[in-house]
């Protein structure tokens, strides 16, 4: 009896964890791609030296961050992809998202800072373990670059 | 006081090093209460992004550069290049935070 009951428990939580990981997955590319479109005029560059045409221009530190959680459906399957090694396409999805969202707030720091371009992008992922110890947990991803000033006259 | 330039490049456009100072640094840990830890708990069934670990992970890290320019003033720059990043976990639940950069002196061109 215990054991049916813990088995209907665990699937319960991988429905709950496929249904609204998926919903907040699709709702989240959909806001990604409408900003990136928005966003796409400012030049991001990893170059360690500003291009010559941004030689006047005055640099400022922006970085953008972004915790996102993985679900538990994804957190299932990503060990059984584990046992047969190769691609874990759901945790490719995940950092995916993290990365651009992080982009896209860096960005949008540079915006509001009045920049036309960021160069020397660099990219920190950290994995957070939250309470659960051991458990999956969530990741952090970081954005960081010089947004490019230009000078008020 | 004027805000030093804080920047992750080189070679500022426009500007040229004087005198270099060294290396400075600001590092921060910090944990968020255990309810808050709980509801990144539920999160981790349903998927999603943690704002309250997101807002966490901003402030010290603007703790930790706050930390690394006060420094940096200490030994008279006014500016800091090169500035990057790290993130370790120490605990369950704690990060820490480590912003370094090389501390300089600038001159306008």
């Amino acid at each position: 009896m215990e054991a049916v009951l813990q088995i209907s428990f665990f699937f319960c939580l991988l429905a709950a964890g496929y249904f609204f990981g998926r919903r907040a997955e699709k709702k989240h590319y959909q806001s990604i791609f409408e900003r990136e479109a928005a966003l796409r005029y400012l030049v991001i560059s990893s170059d360690r030296m500003p291009p010559p045409e941004y030689l006047k221009h005055h640099g400022e530190l922006v970085c953008g961050n972004v915790v996102i959680s993985l679900d538990y459906f994804k957190f299932v399957a990503a060990g059984l992809y584990q046992l047969v090694g190769g691609r874990i396409p759901v945790y490719e999805s995940l950092l995916d998202r993290a990365r651009r969202e992080a982009l896209l707030r860096m960005q949008a720091e540079a915006q509001s800072a009045g920049a036309d371009a960021i160069i020397n992008l660099k990219f920190e992922t950290s994995r957070i373990s939250g309470n659960a110890g051991n458990g999956i947990g969530s990741i952090e991803v970081l954005a960081y670059g010089t947004a490019l000033i230009p000078k008020t006259p | 006081m004027n805000k030093l330039l804080i920047s992750n490049i080189e070679v500022i456009p426009g500007k040229k090093t004087v005198q270099h100072l060294g290396l400075v640094q600001g590092s921060t840990v910090r944990a968020k209460h255990a309810g808050k830890d709980i509801m990144a708990g539920l999160k981790n069934i349903f998927g999603g992004e943690l704002s309250a670990y997101t807002d966490l992970l901003s402030e010290s890290r603007q703790e930790a550069l706050d930390r690394m320019t006060e420094q940096a003033r200490a030994i008279g720059a006014n500016a800091v290049i090169n500035v990057r990043f790290s993130t370790s976990s120490i605990t369950a639940g704690a990060s820490e935070i480590l912003a370094y950069g090389t501390a300089v002196v600038l001159e306008d061109k």
